[in-house]
């Protein structure tokens, strides 16, 4: 599939590079809009690094770059509504690790008695909570590393089995971020994300 | 509109309709993926301007994914409506408060600088419309997020002419406040049985505002005057029928629950040869709603005075009329069915056997789909539309292609589409966020190619990038009158004002004119 879309790209690179040829004379460029100067800056941009393909050029790093950029951060109020947790005492600090979609783990230190969206919520990882940490929808869905931590979670309500019923990528050990507190038994607790949680129904997996 | 230029293979996109979990998220390693939200590489420097048409959950995940992937990118929404939320107001049951709580989210970004809120503004070719294509030369992408706003009708004898006969989507947009059916005013004091033809979760929405205690939706935000007529309700009876068994119902373990735990309401036993002895098999969502059924409801059918069933493996037939009070539905008839290849198997199709069975029914719902329809001017532009599916072909990412069967095809540039009206109308907040999610993240991946189209790109291009304030003057001229989200949030307060008068979360406006008082 991928290689389909990689050969989909060039070929309309091809045609691309057909159709655009004209735009690269200064003629065509004034007598169009403001778009075609992007167009000749691409076209400069090719004559300047031939080698890489547009996928790659999009991934060279930028030279003014911070790659962090806060997922929330086009709100023009502050982020004060949601995911607003104290940071933990010193020496009362517990840990929690979420391993996310790419597979990248972030350690994070916290205090007792927050719950796993609220934290995921405050250091950007990516994790929503369409009901707003109610029980009311499987979008903070978790799968718990291990099954010996798993049994120390305290048991799940019929409230949180019902919205886990229509989780994608539902496994014996998946549990709702907004309802996991952290406890000093907790400690350590490895939770990932499921990797893939895109165009699903009920009906996809029941 | 022939110079669309990236190739889609069809094939690769049905199997992507079909199967888009296959799909890896994102094909780039992690910090280069954070790496492409910094800034676009080609066009003028210009923000992204985007139009997206519709206000439900898909088309605020979508601007909130947008404007957090593309850097300065401004997104305006439009909203035929002078108020937002889709389906979120006018589809979620008033019982279910905390599901709204995704409001929230979608008020954070409507507070956004960068998001522009075009409420009151339907688009179309008629006097007070806007036409689709006032927007094109304004926008670098539109997205079309508008849903499901038809309902899929049996197409059996009487369903059209007799009364006491109404569709699930009108009687929950009226019992919500939708003025589409402000005026339903549903009669349900002409008997004692109610048949809903459907089994999904909103068979079981009408089935629950049917037989749940008035006193308990007092506090929610449903209309005033369903309370009223829900409060001198006869029925007492109601059977939610599907063609297939428990394992192919489209309902899920919550909607199912609520309405086993009822007061004073009885579950009818669900017949035991459609559900497995042994449910170790069946996969868990579905293992739980089968436990729930076969054990049934704690209140005793002789000593409640309401009661329900789930009746399964029946086939609609006719409604019938009334012999006493002819034009008026009096019972229905279903054909019963088996399933094949067995009734454990999930996709086991419902077989008529040609035995017929007459049910009484004084009111009868049918609850069989949604169904979305192309807006006015589709055609005209070339958006394709596929009228049997009912959704615009699209590769599985949003992005819109022509409706054929060749192999390969053009994706039409700056042309997207998000939520039920690419995928279909089915699945709850959660799967409606990801898909949008996943229409927003193609958007920017194309935005950040240097040479993928947009709309700027069509032969008659030149984009100006302005937007609504583009459009504007054409709007005026036309007679639409806009409702921003400084206005909404006025008709919100109001409405809020009037529910605590009556100890209620809110009550709605269920008449445009009403909403738009609030504002002169």
């Amino acid at each position: 599939m991928l290689a389909t879309r990689t050969t989909i790209r060039s070929l309309a690179r091809l045609q691309k590079n057909c159709i655009s040829k004209p735009t690269a004379t200064p003629a065509t460029v004034s007598s169009r809009s403001l778009y075609s100067d992007a167009i000749t800056y691409t076209s400069t941009a090719n004559r300047l690094r031939p080698g890489l393909s547009s996928s790659q050029r999009m991934l060279s790093p930028r030279l003014n770059g911070s790659f962090r950029i806060a997922s929330r951060e086009f709100s023009a109020t502050t982020a004060v509504s949601h995911g607003h947790i104290d940071p933990p005492k010193p020496g009362e600090e517990l840990y929690v690790t979420f391993i996310d979609k790419e597979g990248d783990e972030h350690k994070i230190a916290v205090s007792k008695g927050d719950n796993l969206l609220t934290i995921a919520q405050a250091h950007d990882i990516e994790m929503e909570g369409a009901c707003e940490g109610s029980c009311a929808c499987s979008t903070c869905h978790v799968i718990v590393e291990s099954e010996d931590t798993f049994d120390k979670i305290p048991e799940a309500t019929d409230d949180e089995n019902d919205m886990l019923d229509l989780a994608f990528g539902l496994t014996e050990t998946s549990r709702l971020g907004c309802q996991i507190e952290m406890t000093p038994e907790l400690n350590g607790l490895r939770v990932r994300l499921p990797s893939n949680t895109r165009n699903l129904q009920a009906k996809d997996f029941s | 509109m022939n110079v669309s230029r990236p190739w889609v293979c069809t094939q690769c996109a049905r199997s992507l309709i079909r199967r888009v979990n296959l799909v890896p998220r994102a094909t780039f390693p992690p910090a280069q993926r954070r790496g492409y939200t910094i800034q676009p590489i080609a066009h003028d420097g210009r923000p992204f301007r985007m139009a997206i048409i519709g206000s439900g959950p898909s088309g605020f995940y979508t601007s909130y994914k947008i404007m957090s992937n593309i850097e300065n990118a401004v997104v305006d929404m439009y909203e035929q409506l002078p108020v937002p939320f889709g389906l979120v107001r006018f589809g979620v049951a008033p019982d279910h408060p905390k599901v709204k709580n995704c409001q929230e989210k979608f008020q954070e970004v409507a507070e956004s600088p960068r998001f522009n809120f075009v409420g009151n503004i339907s688009i179309g070719d008629r006097p007070g419309e806007l036409p689709l294509k006032t927007l094109l030369p304004h926008y670098d992408a539109i997205c079309f997020a508008y849903g499901a706003s038809k309902d899929r009708a049996l197409g059996i004898p009487g369903e059209d002419t007799l009364k006491g006969i109404y569709s699930a989507r009108a009687f929950v947009g009226w019992y919500n406040g939708l003025p589409e059916y402000s005026d339903l005013a549903p009669d349900l004091t002409q008997g004692e049985e109610a048949v809903i033809v459907g089994q999904g979760n909103v068979a079981l929405d009408v089935a629950r505002f049917l037989l749940e205690d008035v006193d308990v939706l007092r506090k929610t935000d449903i209309t005033e005057h369903a309370l009223e007529v829900l409060s001198k309700s006869r029925v007492k009876r109601v059977r939610v029928v599907g063609r297939r068994g428990p394992r192919q119902a489209a309902f899920t373990t919550k909607e199912i629950r609520e309405l086993i735990q009822l007061r004073n309401v009885a579950l009818n036993p669900v017949d035991d040869s459609l559900i497995p002895e042994d449910l170790s098999h069946v996969p868990r969502p579905r293992r739980r709603v089968m436990e729930l059924l076969r054990k049934g409801s704690s209140t005793l059918i002789s000593k409640a005075p309401k009661s329900w069933s789930l009746d399964f493996c029946l086939s609609p037939k006719s409604f019938n009329s009334n012999p006493q009070f002819p034009g008026r539905i009096g019972s229905m008839s279903f054909e019963k069915t088996i399933l094949d290849p067995g009734p454990f198997e999930r996709e086991a199709k419902a077989v008529e056997t040609g035995e017929i069975v007459d049910v009484p029914a004084s009111l009868a719902f049918r609850s069989i789909g949604y169904k979305s329809e192309a807006l006015p001017g589709f055609e005209k532009l070339n958006i394709p539309f596929n009228n049997k599916q009912g959704l615009i072909p699209n590769d599985g990412e949003g992005r819109i292609i022509p409706n054929t069967d060749e192999r390969f095809v053009f994706a039409l540039p700056g042309m997207y589409c998000a939520g039920w009206v690419k995928k279909g109308p089915t699945g709850v907040i959660a799967s409606t966020m990801t898909d949008a999610f996943s229409t927003a993240d193609a958007i920017a991946k194309d935005w950040h190619l240097a040479d993928w189209p947009f709309l700027g790109d069509l032969p008659e291009g030149n984009v100006s990038g302005l937007g609504w304030e583009g459009v504007k003057a054409t709007a005026e001229k036309r007679g639409c009158r806009r409702v921003s989200w400084e206005d909404w949030k006025k008709i919100d307060a109001a409405e809020q004002e009037r529910g605590q008068t009556k100890g209620k979360v809110r009550e709605k406006f269920t008449k445009i004119d009403d909403m738009l008082a609030v504002l002169d």
